[in-house]
């Protein structure tokens, strides 16, 4: 299978305020956020990232969607690097976390085409994605409402039509159901596996365990800004559920960071 | 692919402002409101200095000389003779405004007059005349009693005349006058209402952007960053020049009425080529005044932080349009290479019609040559993330 996603040695920290330093209650000037994390995404796969929060996943998804560079190593994506071929990379991903807003302003309707424009997709082609990604979200009912009039699910389905404006090969989604009632994250979830389906190579990032068994091929775990385990979904959990074996998998670290320190 | 992506950013800044009137008002309302505020102003200043034409001077004399009498008996004044026992209550109504002027004269004030020799022992005859000085009509009409008695005065001993030949002696045309006066005020007019133009427009698009999290959505496609702040800085400079338009109409259509009948002012005395260059000048001046502003707000967390660092630029530049206040525009050409400064000099060179080409290139040059530079620092600022995403 082909490692469309080469993720190597990746680094990167933060300097903590010394208010942050108060809050955590650490005298650390600076916080590991990503601590040498390597691992690789096959073609037309769905990877997940897995951990607790603060653990690293959305500093790595960061960094593969080049909003930040890493401060060492580096990522492939499809053969291009995130450091020294941003532009590349951002050609080839779709990127979807809570982050990016959009503003509120403009219509899903207007924002669509602004952001086809941006990617340099061809205007026929972008009618014709647009006409299917809004019915397939239902988004052609309220296409031409300013975004700030849009309830949380309708802006989060229209983020997610704004990101494959460009019908990229892989796609990065930061905890894509998070916010989301029970219906709309299962429109993003059948959606997730439809683009599975189509070809798509995916890294979702969460900590919602049934959503890694239902849609994921394979899973790394991240504790820390590490790369704890990484493997096929049954090669990791085998007769367990994920929960169970996340759980065991954690005490054993924080045993191991004991017996270290 | 590569221009599109500036003239898509262009288009959707455009849109964003022109689609919302709250913002379009913003940019509109300044112009209108100065028109209105300085109309108001000028028609309140000509109403209080200027006594209306039905104005007859009220005048309560005691001891007056036929001498003075028969000359104020040409004139349209209401006039009082009264004993010297009356004086007091006299002056009460002057304070309260129901008379004007108290004019008392040393009795038999023909005679001393007339026996009085300045090189004598004797002091001069003395006039008191009462006025209250915060009634309009009351020094008016003290004006009018001093300007009497002077002409009496130096009709007695009139050995030359200055200026009595009229009008004709001002040979300041119409147009040394509009030159001297829009020298003076547009340039500061001008650097402060397209200064405010470019802070109504450049901190919402970009530490708005920043604060909303939409620049990151932005950020996230493959268009150069470069072309983000081009696009940016371009579609900001129209909208400020809206802005700055509506303001400037406002001032010079209203000036006039500010400056009330006194001054003849008419901006129609500058050419076609006048306000050319002024145009190209202001159009530079934006530039720069947009790209120092996106780049401070590039740098700001939020709108209301990029407001207070801007701040100081404002007075700053203010205080450069101030120099339009005094004396000419500066001949020395390095001077123009200093940005806000190069327009300010240029533009007093523009409205005193004394504008040196070389001068004008070298400002325009120097400006856009300080915007080129702005949209690399911008371009900079967009690649890095400790600036983007610094909350």
């Amino acid at each position: 299978m082909l490692e469309l996603i080469r993720v190597k040695n990746l680094s990167k920290t933060f300097k903590l305020s010394s208010k942050q330093q108060k809050i955590e209650k650490t005298n650390e000037k600076v916080r590991r956020a990503v601590d040498g994390l390597s691992f690789e995404a096959y073609e037309g796969e769905i990877f997940g990232l897995l951990g607790p929060n603060g653990a690293g996943k959305t500093t790595t998804l960061r960094m593969l969607a080049t909003l930040i560079k890493p401060d060492s190593g580096d990522a492939e994506i499809d053969g291009y690097s995130v450091v020294s071929e941003p532009d590349k990379v951002r050609q080839r991903i779709g990127f979807l976390t809570s982050e990016l807003k959009l503003e509120e302003f403009f219509t899903p309707n207007y924002l669509f085409d602004f952001f086809s424009s941006l990617h340099g997709v061809d205007s026929e082609v972008s009618a014709k994605r647009k006409t299917e990604l809004f019915s397939r979200f239902g988004i052609d009912k309220f296409a031409e409402v300013k975004v700030a009039d849009l309830s949380t699910g309708m802006k989060q389905k229209t983020s997610l039509a704004i990101s494959l404006v460009h019908d990229p090969d892989i796609i990065i989604f930061d905890e894509p159901t998070n916010g989301l009632d029970v219906l709309t994250a299962k429109v993003v979830t059948d959606f997730l596996v439809s683009l599975k389906e189509a070809g798509k190579t995916i890294i979702v990032s969460t900590h919602i365990f049934s959503l890694i068994e239902k849609l994921c091929d394979r899973v790394g775990i991240i504790i820390d800004g590490k790369m704890v385990v990484c493997d096929t979904l049954s090669g990791l959990c085998g007769e367990k559920s994920l929960e169970d074996k996340f759980f065991d998998i954690f005490a054993e670290y924080t045993e191991a960071k004991g017996g270290e320190a | 692919m590569k221009n599109s992506a500036i003239f898509t950013i262009f288009k959707k800044e455009l849109f964003r402002f022109f689609k919302d009137r709250r913002t379009l008002v913003a940019l509109i309302m300044p112009g209108v409101l100065i028109y209105m505020i300085y109309s108001l102003m000028g028609g309140a200043m000509s109403d209080a200095f200027m006594p209306d034409d039905e104005y007859t001077p009220r005048i309560v004399a005691v001891d007056l000389p036929d001498s003075v009498g028969s000359m104020i008996d040409g004139e349209t004044a209401e006039l009082t003779i009264i004993t010297s026992d009356k004086i007091d209550e006299v002056k009460e109504q002057i304070a309260e405004g129901e008379q004007d002027v108290l004019v008392i004269f040393p009795e038999n004030f023909d005679q001393i007059v007339a026996g009085y020799t300045p090189s004598g022992n004797t002091p001069a005859p003395n006039i008191d005349i009462y006025y209250n000085s915060t009634s309009t009509d009351s020094t008016t009409a003290y004006t009018y009693m001093v300007t009497l008695l002077d002409v009496y005065e130096s009709s007695m001993t009139n050995k030359f005349d200055v200026n009595m030949g009229g009008d004709a002696y001002d040979l300041a045309s119409d147009e040394d006058m509009t030159s001297m006066i829009f020298s003076m005020m547009m340039p500061l007019l001008l650097v402060m209402l397209l200064f405010s133009g470019c802070m109504a427009v450049a901190p919402e698009s970009i530490a708005g952007e920043k604060e909303r999290g939409t620049i990151a959505t932005l950020l996230i496609t493959p268009t150069k960053r470069s072309h983000i702040a081009i696009g940016k800085i371009l579609a900001l400079s129209i909208m400020a020049l809206i802005s700055g338009a509506s303001s400037t109409l406002g001032v010079v259509l209203s000036l006039p009425k500010l400056m009330g009948d006194t001054v003849s002012i008419d901006g129609s005395v500058y050419g076609l080529t006048d306000y050319l260059m002024l145009a190209v000048v202001i159009l530079s001046t934006v530039l720069v005044f947009v790209t120092v502003i996106s780049i401070i707000s590039a740098y700001a967390k939020s709108i209301k932080e990029a407001g207070t660092y801007v701040t100081p630029l404002m007075i700053l530049s203010m205080l450069i349009g101030l120099s339009g206040m005094f004396g000419t525009a500066a001949s020395n050409t390095a001077l123009y290479l200093i940005p806000i400064f190069n327009s300010v000099q240029s533009m007093i060179g523009i409205f005193s019609f004394s504008a040196s080409i070389p001068n004008m290139i070298v400002t325009v040059i120097t400006n856009i040559a300080f915007t080129g530079i702005g949209v690399f620092v911008l371009t900079r600022m967009f690649n890095s993330e400790r600036i983007m995403f610094n909350k």
